[in-house]
């Protein structure tokens, strides 16, 4: 909890927005500063718009594009104020410059913090076009008209392509932000609407889009091999028979950094030590790895076992040892010693991996001052501070491009395997291509953090939910601070709208590197959290919907204007949509149960449930409904694929996904070991979008913490068994 | 030396190690990225191609047993138009991040080749070989029974304008 300052380990999303917009705003004063009218005549608008001589409109993306979509909603966004005709639009990554500001991909923040930005971006561009077109025909502005990449004049009947006017346009003084009108919701024609990814056709027929694809003339390939054991040091290694290998071009080692390491992605650059080999080709340098032995020092390596952290937090909890206090509000021993009804669960959760399909891998040319790199990296606006300060070169001598990344999930936000190949680059003095191979992926993650809680509920006599307890144990590598992704951060709910609440901490040793995983915290939290719900409605003798629908109750808004925080009646709007859409309280056939579960994360407001069937230890998921409330829609495509994925993604990790440690390496090293949900066991998805007109927010994490709670509330419909620790394969069930 | 034929054209292997697999050769030596590295291990399916028409996992073949054979990737599928796989990837906007998606519609599209009106159960059992982290399951299976309604009717056309042809 008490990380260093400079630490995005210690930024909650509000924090982290704030930042970003910061960063945007100081980058270049103002963001409609940013639209810049040009010296010459030229295509370009501002710093995202384009307008091609063949009338084709090129917006750049400035986030990166790891499968949320970004690359063709925040271009979209463009597009609706700028008016221009879709079909004629080229999405395309932005180059990484400091004028497009906080170029990342996390916390679901893309749409959120780029909002504003999109649309003075387009609606700008616009306003500069009417004006060229007012002066050249000597009529008002007010009587301009635009669609479709086209300005008409009504009375006159003229008319004229975006092409034929930008020339002008471009030499025009950038309009005051005031004299710039967004339109209203009521007036879009692209957003809200369902419109294909950008790349669809790219991904389709096989286009080198992606991270693994980059290629460079005289690039060699690097294969870099790390001790099991995290913070493992290499000694030695037979490096002169690696060397002598069919294919191998070098061999050696590169120091590390001393661990632990931890989930600094602004500030650091740290790597760990190993064994880098160079060969001609990407096979060469996998082969090789079988013939290399390497002395590890292992005094300064992990330890963890991942069966004793859980047996200590397990003990902790049990014993209610704290070492922390979080959050408290009102008199929790009064509500629990008045109670009419207690309950007391605990719950937990394993370390999990991210398993992105494109395993970590990269392009970096470092052998002189000038460097470039080639990545899918998550956090493109952190490469260049970091590798200027490993390199020793300076800033304005490093170039990023950035390309499609074959998955995220939170995985690419550290940046070390770019360090690691500029490192070797520089050594061999050549561009350099990483592979991480899919076992390195697995061995060296910044994992899902383990977390454990004992939860407490107390009812009165007439059902009312007042008295709420957490206990969380943490991952800690210092004992006293949780590891990224095992701590708690104060949810609105319950706790702003319980009464009576204490959530308290407790510490258990791990030097497991932890990371950010797709929602993080919010997707074991979720888990814990509205599984005890269903848990508290049933012992009470309530139905799980009127209980859950009771205790969120109808506060409203709990932060006015906060986009983050819970707003009850959007919370109530999506339970009752879903349970509607899912049939809730019908005769369900035998051996059928329904699971509900409501969770608020990144802005998102989502509800869920699950039909599942039960037959001994096989679980069969045969439909999940869907309702979500992330404000306007952008693109309905994208968000209902999202939802769909969210579903999927979360039912594939409660499965069976469990990463266990041993002397302080990684067990699971592959699929087979490491499994993910194949299309048989996919349920059927129904998403119900509430476009209830607030602020648009992000879509890739809040469909997925609740997707967890609502299978295994309908397991235990189906069953009667109540099913508390992720992955449930840990207790022996199977989805099938 | 191994030659191969990829997408319909010749292409000598020399070199190389013999028990490289098919994945690396294509990917670092024919400047064929379509196919993509998910797991080395047959699990994944992001490297599916066919070999001989089958749907195969590249990474399980080695470059030097492939003398003569046939091998078409995702860069190969579409003719004068794209293939209705291809199509129908595109038209249900069935990608996230899209990198499991050309082993996705190789597997896809040698199943409606064989079997152009499978089963639920049958695209199931086609497609169980091929991960999607994304968990875009849901739209694959949408796009495989339009892509299987584009390809049956196209079938009943052909056949029918055959017919017609074979009377007159």
């Amino acid at each position: 909890m008490n990380q260093p300052s400079d630490s995005i380990a210690n930024t909650d999303r509000r924090d982290f927005l704030k930042i970003s917009l910061g960063l945007a705003l100081s980058s270049t004063g103002s963001i409609s500063m940013m639209s810049l009218a040009s010296a010459e005549a030229s295509g370009t608008l501002n710093a995202y718009v384009n307008i091609n001589a063949d009338g084709s409109v090129t917006i750049y993306g400035p986030n990166p594009e790891v499968g949320q979509g970004v690359n063709t909603s925040l271009p979209m966004i463009v597009a609706e104020e700028l008016d221009a005709k879709w079909e004629d639009v080229q999405c395309e990554a932005a180059p990484v410059q400091q004028q497009y500001g906080m170029q990342f991909a996390g916390g679901s923040l893309s749409i959120p913090m780029r909002w504003d930005e999109m649309r003075k971006m387009g609606a700008t561009a616009r306003e500069m076009l009417c004006r060229a077109a007012a002066t050249q025909w000597n009529v008002p502005r007010d009587e301009l008209t635009t669609a479709d990449s086209m300005i008409w004049h009504g009375p006159s009947g003229k008319s004229a392509h975006y092409k034929d006017l930008v020339a002008a346009a471009s030499l025009i003084s950038v309009p005051d932000e005031a004299d710039v009108r967004l339109k209203a919701p009521a007036d879009y024609r692209l957003l809200g609407k369902r419109i294909s990814n950008a790349s669809a056709e790219g991904i389709a027929t096989g286009k080198p889009i992606f991270g693994i694809d980059a290629k460079v003339d005289g690039m060699v390939y690097a294969s870099f091999v790390k001790c099991p054991s995290i913070g493992g040091i290499a000694k030695s290694a037979n490096l002169e028979a690696v060397r002598a290998l069919p294919g191998v071009i070098d061999a050696f080692i590169l120091d590390g950094t001393p661990g632990p390491y931890n989930f600094d992605i602004r500030k650091s650059h740290a790597i760990q030590s190993g064994v880098a080999i160079v060969g001609k080709d990407t096979w060469s340098t996998f082969k090789a790895r079988e013939a290399l032995k390497v002395d590890w020092d292992l005094s300064a390596a992990s330890q963890d076992d991942s069966d004793v952290i859980e047996a200590e937090a397990l003990a902790a909890l049990a014993a209610g040892r704290v070492e922390a206090e979080i959050e408290r509000a009102g008199d929790v021993e009064a509500a629990f010693a008045n109670a009419a009804m207690t309950a007391d669960s605990t719950y937990s959760t394993d370390f999990v991996s991210h398993a992105q399909l494109e395993p970590q891998g990269v392009l970096v040319s470092a052998a002189t001052s000038a460097v470039e790199v080639w990545t899918s990296s998550q956090t493109p606006v952190f490469i260049t501070s970091n590798l200027a300060k490993l390199l020793d070169v300076t800033p304005g001598n490093i170039t990023v491009h950035q390309l499609r990344g074959g998955g995220g999930f939170g995985r690419r936000l550290s940046n070390e395997y770019i360090f690691e190949a500029a490192l070797i680059s520089r050594r061999v003095g050549a561009p350099v291509k990483l592979q991480w191979k899919r076992e390195d992926d697995m061995a060296f993650d910044y994992f899902r953090a383990p977390t454990y809680y004992r939860l407490q509920g107390a009812v009165t006599d007439d059902g009312q939910l007042v008295g709420w307890k957490n206990l969380v144990a943490a991952a800690s590598a210092d004992g006293e601070n949780a590891n990224y992704g095992a701590s708690y951060r104060p949810y609105d709910f319950p706790g702003k709208v319980i009464p009576n609440v204490a959530v308290e901490q407790s510490f258990v040793k791990s030097q497991t590197p932890t990371g950010a995983w797709r929602a993080p915290i919010s997707n074991v939290y979720a888990f814990a959290v509205q599984s005890f719900i269903a848990e508290l409605a049933h012992k009470a003798g309530q139905d799980h919907r009127d209980f859950l629908l009771n205790a969120i109750g109808d506060k409203g808004w709990i932060k006015e204007g906060d986009m983050a925080s819970l707003n009850t009646a959007r919370a109530r709007a999506t339970i009752e949509a879903v349970t509607k859409a899912a049939g809730w309280g019908r005769k369900l056939p035998e051996g059928h149960g329904l699971g509900l579960a409501f969770f608020l994360s990144h802005s998102g407001h989502i509800a869920e449930v699950a039909e599942v069937s039960v037959n001994g230890k096989n679980i069969t998921v045969h439909d999940v409904w869907v309702a979500a409330d992330v404000g306007q829609v952008v693109n309905l495509s994208g968000l209902e694929n999202q939802l769909q994925g969210s579903v999927v993604d979360g039912l594939s990790t409660m499965a069976a996904q469990r990463i266990s440690i041993k002397n302080g390496a990684v067990v699971q090293s592959n699929y087979d070991s490491y499994p993910l949900l194949r299309m048989p066991q996919s349920p059927r998805v129904h998403v119900d979008v509430l476009n209830s007109g607030y602020r648009p927010t992000g879509a890739g994490e809040p469909a997925l913490p609740p997707l967890a709670p609502a299978v295994c509330n309908a397991v235990f419909d189906a069953c009667g068994e109540r099913i508390r620790a992720l992955p449930i394969s840990n207790e022996g069930f199977t989805i099938v | 030396m191994t030659t191969i034929t990829i997408n319909g054209k010749d292409h000598s292997f020399n070199g190389i190690d013999p028990a490289m697999p098919l994945l690396w050769a294509l990917r670092d030596h024919a400047g064929v990225q379509g196919v993509k590295y998910g797991c080395g291990v047959g699990q994944c399916g992001a490297c599916t191609v066919w070999l001989d028409g089958f749907a195969v996992r590249s990474c399980q073949l080695t470059v030097g047993a492939l003398e003569g054979r046939v091998v078409t990737t995702v860069e190969g599928l579409a003719t004068a138009t794209l293939h209705p796989v291809q199509q129908a990837w595109i038209d249900h906007d069935v990608a996230q991040c899209g990198y499991c998606q050309a082993g996705q519609i190789m597997s896809a599209a040698a199943l409606l080749e064989r079997n152009p009106s499978p089963t639920d159960d049958e695209i199931d059992a086609a497609m169980a070989g091929n991960l999607c982290r994304c968990g875009t399951y849901v739209r694959i299976k949408s796009a495989i029974k339009a892509a299987s309604g584009a390809m049956t009717a196209s079938a009943l056309f052909y056949n029918a304008m055959e017919a017609e042809e074979l009377s007159a």
